[in-house]
């Protein structure tokens, strides 16, 4: 416990001790605040904007959260889909690969053209953005089951769909939430960039906004407000993780809550 | 007329396996796991396959547990195909098998959810009639209180016993168990063979044991299959006369002694064979 708190206490004083250069940094070489803001410029521009930042958080988190939904059910679907089925894989992983080279900022205008800008667009490029990691980690972890628990349930005479419930799925959870931590916070590189190209709403645009008029402090703002959503979410799924995938990595805690 | 009497015959072999061969791979590369082998089992028989590695022991096993088809020939189970089979199987592996994101209690109950009748009352049973169940079976090998536990907190040997209940759980009729026995420590195995010999003289299931260990083929089995390697088939087969119950001590008696001697001498010259061969 001693060594846990000690582990805590490092952890955290090295982590603000980046944002104490960073501002040490900009006083020494006194940098102006249109090319770095330090620090605490950022946070001041935070509180003192905070009411019309937080429609804009609101909006990016919503969309995210939806495209994300959206992402991991597909993704599941797609993953089982190729982890099951030899030809859905030859078939499925060179469109997945070369889909997924193509830079997303390129899809934007073409989402924009389908469904007019604002909102759902941003929901798709979300959903587009966090698809392929979770597809590619649940198809390898129903390939990776091993053949000598799938001849345990074939000897009980179970059938395909028990055995992808009891064996297939249970298995690939770990690689299903290694890959939901990335997809999170890749979902919401995707709002980001929707509503940065097509979008009257939401950080992306405020940013945009912000630079256009070289409130540089408030582009910052808007970088803070998109790392503490990616934080937050990357915990939730952490945690979520750590109750259902303990037996993965042997935690003492999921044994005896488990 | 003819096939009336032989599918009669059928349904009396519990297990029946017609000229079936196995083969692995295709033109130079093919390798015969299996050469043209028949056999047949009796209900309430207790049959032990041991030879050297290699030999097609284990390849029998899954053909009977059906997770490997044969190449040619037929094989059935209570007088049907392998894959229709009614027979309700439990299978103990080598290795223990047990599914790592499962408690040990969830592990011995999962042949309970997956085999009819017991799944259609899984739902209602599972946290009272089944859960008792499953405890009183972990008890009978030294397991009780472990069930909150996972497979990674226990022993290899602890393990091992735990796909042994599981393998038992659902009172199979047809019980196939592939070295089952072979990672544990003497003791150990000696008191699981004690605990399998009472289940089979109590229940009677039809049991099909491969092994290496000659003592413990000839301690439990009422019928020893002797097999070669390259290509696998049954060399010999034969009776064990011994009474029942049999006890560890029984096996230093000259009687048993001279058993394990004569299949040990006649797996030696399989082998020698080999060698000359290749």
């Amino acid at each position: 416990m001693n060594a846990q708190a000690k582990r805590r206490i490092l952890s955290t004083a090295c982590i603000l001790s980046f944002f104490v250069v960073w501002e040490l940094i900009c006083l020494a070489f006194s940098i102006p605040d249109i090319v770095l803001p330090r620090p605490t410029q950022v946070i001041a521009t935070l509180v003192t904007r905070f009411p019309a930042i937080w429609p804009h958080a609101i909006q990016t988190l919503y969309t995210t959260l939806i495209g994300f939904a959206l992402g991991i059910v597909l993704g599941i679907l797609l993953g089982m889909l190729i982890g099951s089925s030899r030809l859905a894989y030859d078939v499925a992983y060179p469109m997945l690969v070369g889909f997924s080279s193509i830079p997303k900022v390129a899809v934007v205008p073409i989402f924009v053209l389908w469904f007019g800008a604002g909102t759902v667009p941003a929901i798709l490029t979300a959903m587009i953005m966090c698809i392929f990691p979770i597809v590619v980690n649940v198809a390898t972890g129903l390939a990776a089951t091993e053949p000598e628990l799938q001849d345990v349930m074939k000897t009980l005479r179970a059938t395909k769909l028990e055995i992808l419930r009891n064996v297939g799925l249970p298995r690939t959870m770990p690689y299903f939430f290694a890959s939901l931590k990335v997809a999170a916070t890749l979902a919401f590189v995707g709002t980001v960039i929707s509503e940065t190209v097509a979008s009257n709403r939401g950080i992306g645009n405020l940013m945009m906004i912000a630079s256009s008029s070289f409130d540089v402090p408030l582009v910052f703002a808007g970088l803070l407000i998109l790392a503490a959503l990616g934080i937050g979410l990357y915990v939730i799924f952490s945690l979520v993780e750590g109750r259902v995938t303990g037996w993965a990595i042997r935690s003492e805690n999921f044994a005896s809550g488990g | 007329m003819d096939q009336t009497v032989k599918q009669m015959s059928r349904v009396d072999n519990v297990i029946d396996l017609e000229r079936v061969r196995v083969t692995f791979g295709q033109g130079d590369k093919q390798v015969t796991a299996l050469a043209e082998t028949s056999l047949r089992i009796d209900k309430g028989e207790f049959v032990a396959l041991v030879g050297p590695s290699g030999c097609g022991k284990s390849t029998i096993l899954k053909l009977v547990a059906g997770t490997l088809s044969a190449t040619q020939g037929n094989a059935f189970v209570a007088g049907r195909e392998i894959d229709a089979s009614a027979a309700r199987v439990g299978m103990a592996f080598q290795n223990p098998t047990l599914l790592p994101w499962l408690n040990i209690r969830d592990n011995v109950m999962l042949p309970l959810k997956i085999v009819p009748p017991f799944k259609s009352a899984f739902g209602r049973k599972r946290h009272n009639e089944y859960r008792d169940r499953v405890e009183a079976s972990l008890a009978q090998v030294g397991l009780g209180g472990f069930g909150d536990k996972f497979p990674w907190q226990l022993s290899g040997g602890m393990q091992q016993r735990a796909s042994l209940c599981r393998a038992l759980i659902h009172e199979p009729n047809l019980l196939l168990l592939d070295e089952p026995f072979g990672a544990l420590d003497q003791f150990t195995r000696e008191e699981l063979w004690e605990i399998m010999q009472n289940l089979w003289i109590e229940k009677r299931p039809t049991v099909i044991l491969v092994t290496h260990d000659l003592k413990e083929a000839a301690y439990l089995a009422t019928r020893i299959c002797v097999m070669q390697a390259r290509p696998g088939r049954i060399v010999q087969d034969s009776i064990v006369p011994f009474a029942r119950p049999r006890t560890v001590e029984m096996s230093y008696e000259p009687d048993f002694v001279a058993l394990t001697q004569r299949l040990r001498e006649r797996i030696v010259a399989a082998r020698s064979v080999k060698e000359l061969v290749s």
